[in-house]
This record gives structure tokens, sequence and C-alpha cells, in this order.
């Protein structure tokens, strides 16, 4: 397989995501829209440090992200090592909050296919409604399409009904050509949804990672009928960071795409912010950090 | 509004509006003559209008023949002395202007908004700023002039006219001024008849900054105005006179000046190719065509109205352009969430319905994007002109708002060939991915300016003029200094 490059122009794609970042969310576009990056939110552990009682505080803070203002949904799902799924899986039954466990050797990747599958087994079987993978940069940067393809397909067999999110780490492609050609790999692999970074990494989901895969998604769904969700994850820390990849996405793929089941936030930080800034909106005052649970 | 389907949450951003309450706009506006606010000599003022509400503005002075004849006579007097300056000072009250604009950007963006009807956005981010950097860029120029043109000796030329159009007020007043002033000249400036208002906001700078009585003029008018500042009265001619506007009244400029010493630029219309190779970035392109001809509702004298697509992407790019007009904000101009704000004028919006009607004529197919239009004010929804033929009007002549008409190309040497096949030449965009191409087509396009992957990017630097009826004459950069200076040795 030869491969064929598509063209993104970095000066252009910057420009544009900047412009939609100056999209004034004043008001009640405010309230909405972070209401809407709540529910999106991807709570997320991803510590050698994670602990059963660390995890059960973060699922109860995803089911009831602020008790004193009820009007803010629980968000999308709680997202751990799949050590910790089962702990997950046991504090989030009936609430409606899914289960994602990120697997394949992650971050790195750096593992045989077999362990990969092995990984995603594990996730499943203990209860995992969702599944976060890393592709294999090494794969891909040496140049082998053909092998990250077949280790998305096969991930994907594993996780049976689970969703499936790819990770592509952006950061590490080295240029938006690589992110778009990525995403297409990953799509036409079988992804449910392409997810720009582990967190782990330099950088994370910039403005204009963001824009060229959400256009990735769109040409793709105009090409094949099929839907394919987005996960911004990884330096999306504040609540003017999270409604400006709201807007990338409101004004790439339209209003009809604002929903968990296509798009979330993968973070940890970024909800206490948006609590906050909920907050300020009602009062018009800023509270305290420690007017928010840490967990 | 969509439902959002699991929380029931709908998203659409709340009304925007930037606030005016901070703006002091006069009821009425004078000339400003000998460093003052003066009435008119035959007393007369007319209403200026918000093109998006129609409710009168201000009222502005109206300047007539012997007003003409007072400017001159104010700037002969003032010319002397601000030439005999010592360089570094003309620079120093160049800087001072181009700090006061900083300092008033915010209250100069809404009131060029109120007045002539562009999106707050873009007066905010593209006008003002880039009007406050061409006084600072010339600033840096008054004590380099003879570098600037590569010459061992330079005069001013003395008092110059300057006639500014109504699609971007303050940064052409700023164009014309910087270089004129920053040379040693002194000014007449001529606002536009529709948009007069940040140019007195201007003469307020230029009273805040103390420049000397003379200096500056701004004689708002409307085309009589400026057609005795171009003929004289009594005799009493400027020394050049520099024109922005259409193509028609450069001619009857150029007309008027034959034989006689005043010196003459002009920068006219346009009908300005935007190529778009099969080997672009494509969503880049159709973010650069969007820009192109539909920034300032395509009231740019070098908007990319002519869009020329390689056939074999054609229907790719269309779709993509179509999708995305779909996403255009098109009302309030004060709106900061606005991206498409009022049509200039009456006038101006019964110009592009006629051409419009001229192409539905001919047999193109035209498409208008669906969006709630104002009832008040002057509106017109961005439209695409698919099947146009090289012998259409709306191919050929200058509509000056937001339509743009698609023709196609098979290879470079086509591209190249119906690029220039204009009687216009001013700007040209090229969208590849190749660099070689870009130079090679950039090189034999005649057009002043050429973009490769970009579209309506100006900078102070970077000389701006056109090639045949786009008129002659550069302004910013260097290029731009000598048409305000005598070279003489």
């Amino acid at each position: 397989m030869i491969r064929r490059l598509p063209h993104v122009d970095r000066v252009g794609i910057e420009e544009r995501a900047a412009q939609l970042g100056k999209r004034s969310i004043k008001a009640a576009a405010k309230q909405q829209g972070i209401r809407l990056a709540v529910s999106m939110v991807d709570l997320t552990t991803l510590e050698g440090a994670d602990t059963p009682g660390k995890v059960r505080h973060l699922c109860a803070k995803a089911v009831c992200p602020a008790p004193t203002m009820p009007e803010i949904p629980s968000v999308a799902a709680v997202c751990v090592y799949s050590s910790l799924v089962a702990t997950a899986k046991a504090a989030l039954h009936g609430t409606g909050v899914k289960t994602a466990s990120v697997a394949t050797g992650f971050p790195a990747g750096q593992v045989s296919l077999a362990a990969k599958l092995k990984d995603t087994e594990d996730a499943v079987a203990a209860g995992a409604d969702e599944i976060d993978m890393v592709i294999s940069r090494e794969a891909f940067l040496a140049g082998d399409d053909a092998r990250v393809q077949q280790e998305i397909v096969a991930v994907k067999e594993r996780a049976g009904d689970a969703h499936l999110k790819v990770i592509l780490e952006t950061v590490e492609l080295g240029s938006y050509d690589h992110v778009r050609h990525a995403s297409m790999l990953a799509m036409e692999a079988g992804a449910d949804f392409i997810k720009t970074s582990t967190g782990k990494a330099a950088a994370g989901a910039t403005p204009g990672v963001c824009l060229v895969m959400l256009e990735a998604i769109r040409d793709y769904a105009e090409r094949t009928g099929r839907i394919v969700g987005f996960k911004a994850a990884g330096g999306v820390s504040t609540s003017k960071a999270a409604l400006h990849r709201l807007v990338l996405v409101k004004e790439t793929l339209g209003e009809e795409w604002l929903t968990p089941d296509r798009i979330r936030i993968g973070a940890s930080s970024v909800l206490n912010d948006l609590l906050m800034q909920y907050a300020k909106t009602e009062t018009g005052r800023y509270g305290r950090s420690e007017d928010y649970s840490r967990e | 509004m969509t439902t959002h389907t699991r929380t029931g949450i709908t998203w659409d951003y709340a009304p925007a509006p930037e606030s005016a309450d901070h703006i002091r706009i006069q009821d009425r506006y004078g000339l400003f003559l000998d460093g003052e606010f003066k009435d008119p000599r035959d007393g007369r003022y007319v209403p200026t209008i918000n093109p998006a509400t129609e409710e009168p503005v201000a009222e502005v002075a109206h300047g007539g023949p012997d007003d003409v004849t007072a400017a001159v006579a104010s700037a002969r007097a003032a010319q002397a002395k601000w030439a005999a300056l010592e360089d570094l000072e003309r620079a120093k009250y160049l800087f001072r202007i181009a700090r006061l604009i900083q300092e008033r950007s915010r209250e100069l963006a809404v009131v060029e908004t109120l007045d002539g009807g562009k999106p707050l956005r873009e007066s905010r981010d593209v006008d003002i700023p880039l009007a406050a950097a061409h006084f600072f860029h010339y600033a840096g120029w008054a004590d380099k002039l003879r570098y600037g043109v590569n010459a061992r000796e330079v005069r001013p030329l003395g008092v110059v006219g300057q006639i500014v159009p109504w699609n971007f007020p303050l940064l052409m007043a700023a164009w014309k001024l910087a270089p004129a002033l920053a040379c040693g000249n002194v000014a007449i400036l001529k606002p536009a008849e529709t948009t007069p208002l940040t140019a007195l906001l201007l003469a307020e700078i230029c009273q805040e900054a103390e420049l000397p009585p003379g200096v500056v003029t701004i004689l708002p008018g409307d085309g009589s105005t400026g057609a005795s500042l171009v003929r004289g009265v009594g005799g009493n001619r400027v020394d050049k006179i520099a024109f922005t506007g259409s193509t028609a009244v450069g001619r009857d400029i150029q007309a008027a000046l034959a034989g006689t010493d005043t010196r003459l630029t002009l920068e006219l219309g346009g009908k300005s190719a935007n190529i778009v190779f099969e080997d672009a970035a494509l969503d880049q392109a159709v973010e650069g065509i969007v820009n192109g001809i539909f920034y300032n509702q395509g009231h740019v004298c070098c908007a990319g109205s002519r869009l020329l697509i390689q056939e074999s992407v054609r229907d790719e790019v269309i779709a993509k352009l179509w999708q995305r007009m779909g996403r255009l904000r098109v009302g309030d101009p004060m709106d900061k969430n606005t991206d498409v704000g009022a049509i200039n004028s009456a006038e101006q919006l019964s110009r592009i319905e006629a051409l419009v009607a001229a192409g539905e004529d001919e047999g193109a197919t035209r498409r208008s994007i669906d969006c709630e239009l104002p009832e008040r004010g002057y509106w017109f929804a961005p439209t695409l002109f698919t099947d146009a033929s090289p012998a259409h009007r709306i191919a050929v002549e200058e509509i000056f708002g937001p339509v743009v008409s698609v023709l196609t190309f098979r290879t470079q040497a086509e591209a190249i060939e119906k690029a220039n096949n204009s009687r216009y030449g001013l700007a040209a965009g090229i969208w590849t991915d190749k660099g070689a191409k870009a130079f090679e087509v950039a090189s034999a396009l005649k057009a002043g300016v050429v973009w490769q992957n970009t579209y309506n990017h100006f900078d102070p630097t970077a000389a701006f003029g056109g090639y045949k009826e786009s008129g002659f004459g550069r302004e910013g950069g260097p290029a731009g200094l000598r048409p305000y200076l005598n070279v003489v040795r």
C-alpha cells in the first residue's frame, strides 16, 4: 500500500481554529455550553497511584458533579486503567455514566499485539463499556499503515460491543497531514471515536489538531454515511478551552453533533473550572477553588 | 436550534452585541480646517446613516467649493514649515497618532461599524489595528526617506489631495495620510460620503497629537467635493491627487488632470481571480475563498470575486464551499459573532441586485444562503454563481458585494490565461501545495498583489496596487513612499 498524504495547510488551519476561538459565548449560551461540556466529560484518572478508593471518589463526582447545582448533568464516563474497571463499574451501576478503560499498552503502545489484545479482553471482561486504545505510532511513523489498521481491526473485534475510541497521540505524529491521514486510517479500520491524545505527551488537543480531525470526520461521514465520534483529550483544562472545542464542532460538523454520544472531552481538571464558571454566571462572582470537591 | 438528545441542552450563541454606551458621537461634525472643526461656508450639513438600521448616526458638514479653496490655502500656508521640521520630529507626530489610534481603538471600531455596517469583529481585529500599524510603519520611514527610494536627495511634493472610499474608511485614510505626512507633504483628505465619521475622529486625534494646523485637513462631502479638490477652484490646484475608488471615477480624474502639473495615483476596481489547483489543501482553500469574497460583505477592491477551480476538484470544492457558506452568520454588525454585516448603502445594494439579476438572466446558476435578514437596513445574502462563463457580466464586472462567480480550468496554462483575461489586474490568489507551481503562476499573473494559500491578508510593509484598469501607483512599504516624493538626484 502506497501512502498518499492529504494536504492540510498549517497556517490556514490554525488561523481558522483561532478565529473560532473568538466567538463570544455569553449569558445563556455560556450556561448551556458549560452544561453541555460537563455532559461530555470523560472524567479520567490514569496514575500509577490510582486505588479503588480514589476511583470511587471520582465516580461519585461523575454522577453528581455539583450537589448544590442540580441543573448540572452527570458526566459521560469515568476513564481508568483496566485493573480498576470493576471498581468503577460497580460504583457507577445504574447511574447511566459509562465506564471507560484505556487499553493496548497505554500510553506508548510498545507491547506485542497479543498483549494489546489481552489488555482489551481484560477490560471488557471487567465490564468496560468503552475502550480507549492507542494506535501504534511505531508502525505509523515507519510508514506501515497496514499494520496500524490491522491492530485497530483486531482490537475492535475483541472489544465486541464496547465502544472503541482510537487515540492517535497527535503530537507524536509530527504534522497535520499525518493527523488527517491517521484519522482516516482509524475510521476506515472501524473506530467508533477518534481521540487526539493520551494526555501523557507534551501536547494534546490543540485547536488546530481538533479542527483537522473534525474535518476528517465530516468528510468520512459524507463519503460513507457512518458517524464517528470525536474525543478531545489533553490540554483542555479551562472552560474557555472546552467551549472553544465545542465551537469548532458546531461550526465544522453542525449542532446535531453536540451530544455526548458523538463528542467527548477527556480531562480531570476541567470539571471544577466548568463548575466554577457556571456558578459565576449565576452569582456574578468567582468562588474559591475550595468550594469544589477534589478527588 | 437542535435539541440535545440526552440532556435536553440546546446550544446557540446568545446575542453578543458590543456596547456603544462608552462612545461619544457628537450630533454634528464640522469640517476639520486649520486644526479646528468649523462650519462649512454654505452651512450645509447632511446626515450619515447606519446601514444596518437606516437610523442617522450624526450630521456631517458638506464641503463646498469655497471650503476647498480655504482648505488648499490653509494647507499651502502650513506646508513649508512641516517640510522643514527635523525628520525625527515629523516621525514623533506620526508615532503619537499611531498610539492614539491604539488607545481609542475600541471607540474607533464601534464607530466604524455603526457608520459603515461592517462586522465589529473585522473593524476590531483588522481595520483599526492595521490603521495604527500603517502610522507606525511610516513614522519609521520619516528619517530614512532616501533609502526607501534609492536616491541621494528627495523633496516632498507639497499639498496632496486624497480621496478615500467607503469600504475601509479609517484604514484607507491611514494608507493615504501616513506616507504623505512622513514624506513632508501636507494633506487634504476627503472621506467617503457614506462613511465620514472615523476620519473625523482621526481629526480629533490629530488635535490630541498637537499636529500643527493645516497639516491635515478633513473635508467631508460627496463627489462634487472631490471634483472641486481634483479640478481646483480658481486655478488653485493641489500638487497631487491620490484616489481610491471606482474605475469610472478614476478615469474622469485622470482625464481632468491631463495636461496639468498635478500628479496622480489611482487604486481602482478589480475582478480578482482566486485560483484553486487540484493539489491544494482544499479545506483551507475553501476558507480562503470565503475570506476572499465574503470579508467586509465583498466590499473589497481586491475581493476574490472570480473563483477559478480546476475542473477535477470542482464538485468537491463547490460542495465544501456551499456547506461552509451555510455557517456564515449574517446580521447585526455590532454582534461580536457576526461574520457578514450590512451592505454599505441603498445605492450599493441596488447595484449588487442589478448585477445578480443580470447573472440569472444570462443563465448562470444562482444559490444564495438561507438566512434570516433583518427587516430594516441594507442586506444581501452571500451568493454563489456556478456555471458562469467568461462572457457573463458577473464574471467580468466588479460586483463589490458578497457574490462569487465560479469558472473552471483544466491546466495551469489555462488558469493563467483565464486569470489574466480581465481588464482589471489588482490581486489574485493561488491555492496549491507545490511551491514551484506557485512561483511560476505568480510571476505569470498580471496582478499587483498575489497571495499564495491565503487571501485578503494586508500588511503595512507590503506594496499594494494594480495593473491595467485597476490603477497605478503603490501604497504600503517603501514602494508607498515614491508617489509622495520628488526625487531630486
